[in-house]
């Protein structure tokens, strides 16, 4: 019978702190830029402008038909070979966080266009042709009166994909980052505690994923009644 | 103000409107009735430029609307349109649903356009309501901020896109009064409508509509005492025995 042992965990408390941090950075920059890109993902694809529109989806298309991990790979692999070319950066740079947020956020950003999109084109139509008719141009049109209804309708999903992504950041470990679920894994190994660690983490992950989730229940509960 | 020559569309083959010409005076009120599909609501909304036309021209106020060089936004500021569906900014209160465009589109100031938005609210009755969301207001009601919303421009023209169709009927009235007001204070309307009461009380002259094509256009004396056009005789007889 396997004897857990969960002495090394308050110890190992900084150095998972750290590796929590990671994963937040991550996270939050990731929701950020994945909103802001997706949004603008979103308006072209829903453009007149044929170009614009089949770019989008081209875009949307490529990173939602190729697994995160994978994406994270290509950004860790190749990515800083081009860009360090490209600016001159010394070879042997630590650029993993940064490719990781980059990988994170323009991934992301399909998923949230597809959400934004939706969002879009729950207002209903007559509110564009109401804006054009006061004088608005098609761009004040979104700002003011499209997006702000958009947003509110999708305040839950936009969330809901942020709490996925805070999971999924643990991909990282591919490239040997350490977010929390890599460092809890180092510090497990290290003092031969592995399992209990890799526990102590899922309960972690678990209690802030859950917590988020019953929060976002919550919002859409007073927003449906608003 | 607004002068309609020959104007055709088509959705692939399905023709909406055809060889439509007619023109409405400054000061002038004029009624467009018809059957459901006539084309009546397109036409309409042809006149600001919301719906593209393949053929023919719109001058309002002397700029072409189907001209690509026209800027339609800076046009459409000029003249009001009132909605089936109101389609008030849900999001935002009264009192911001009259300011915004005030403000961003004709460049007032904030203070000035809240200023000239209650005013406006309180010319149709609905002053107490400035701080409430549209949510929170009766159809009737909301139908009334839309027109004072509208209004809110200094527009040189009203178009009304059957502007009580979606209310319910002890609401009907308290909009055609704002209406019928706005017409007497000698606002060019255009107003798309089955309330044949308003017509033969405030219009100068009646369009009607069918498939399409303009198929009467008359003083509203002679369109409601001897209609020429099989159709709007029937349409008539249908309308208003009842």
């Amino acid at each position: 019978m396997y004897e857990f042992d969960w002495s090394s965990i308050p110890g190992a408390l900084p150095f998972l702190w750290e590796g929590m941090k990671v994963t937040l950075v991550i996270t939050v920059q990731a929701v950020l830029i994945g909103i802001v890109w997706g949004t603008l993902l979103a308006m072209m694809r829903l453009s007149p402008i044929k170009a614009l529109s089949w770019f989008a989806a081209g875009y949307v298309n490529l990173f939602r038909a190729v697994p995160l991990v994978m994406v994270l790979l290509w950004f860790f692999l190749i990515v800083p070979e081009f860009v360090g070319q490209l600016f001159n950066i010394p070879r042997g740079t630590d650029m993993r966080l940064s490719s990781a947020m980059a990988g994170f956020a323009l991934f992301e950003s399909a998923y949230y266009s597809e959400i934004i999109r939706a969002g879009i084109q729950s207002v209903p139509k007559g509110q564009i042709s109401a804006a054009s008719a006061l004088g608005m141009t098609y761009a004040q049109a979104m700002r003011l009166v499209v997006l702000p209804q958009a947003f509110r309708n999708m305040v839950p999903l936009l969330l809901t994909q942020g709490i996925i992504l805070f999971q999924d950041t643990s991909l990282v470990y591919v490239s040997a980052l350490a977010d929390f679920f890599g460092a809890a894994y180092k510090v497990g190994d290290r003092d031969g505690r592995l399992v209990e660690m890799l526990l102590f983490a899922g309960a972690v992950y678990f209690v802030i994923c859950f917590s988020a989730s019953l929060l976002v229940k919550r919002l859409q509960k007073k927003y449906s009644t608003a | 103000m607004i002068k309609i020559t020959n104007v055709s569309k088509h959705y692939g083959d399905f023709k909406v409107l055809t060889d439509c010409t007619t023109s409405v005076s400054k000061g002038e009120v004029i009624v467009v009735c018809g059957p459901s599909g006539s084309g009546k609501s397109t036409l309409i909304k042809c006149v600001n430029g919301l719906e593209p036309f393949q053929a023919g021209e719109i001058f309002v106020d002397g700029t072409s609307v189907g001209d690509p060089k026209t800027n339609l936004s800076k046009l459409r500021a000029k003249v009001g349109m009132v909605f089936q569906n109101f389609e008030l900014f849900p999001h935002m209160s009264i009192t911001q649903n009259l300011a915004i465009a005030q403000v961003k589109v004709l460049g007032r100031s904030q203070e000035e356009a809240m200023d000239k938005g209650l005013k406006l609210l309180d010319r149709v009755g609905l002053k107490a309501q400035a701080a409430k969301f549209p949510g929170q207001l009766s159809g009737g009601q909301q139908q009334r901020v839309a027109i004072a919303r509208a209004l809110a421009m200094d527009p040189i023209c009203m178009l009304f896109d059957e502007p009580t169709s979606a209310l319910d009927p002890e609401m009907v009235n308290e909009v055609l009064d704002v209406m019928t007001e706005l017409a007497h204070e000698g606002m060019t309307m255009m107003c798309v409508t089955h309330e044949m009461g308003f017509a033969k009380r405030v219009a100068d002259r009646v369009i009607f509509m069918d498939q399409g094509h303009i198929v009467e256009d008359d003083s509203k004396e002679e369109f409601f005492a001897n209609p020429r056009s099989e159709r709007a005789q029937q349409f008539l007889a249908k309308i208003l025995h009842h």
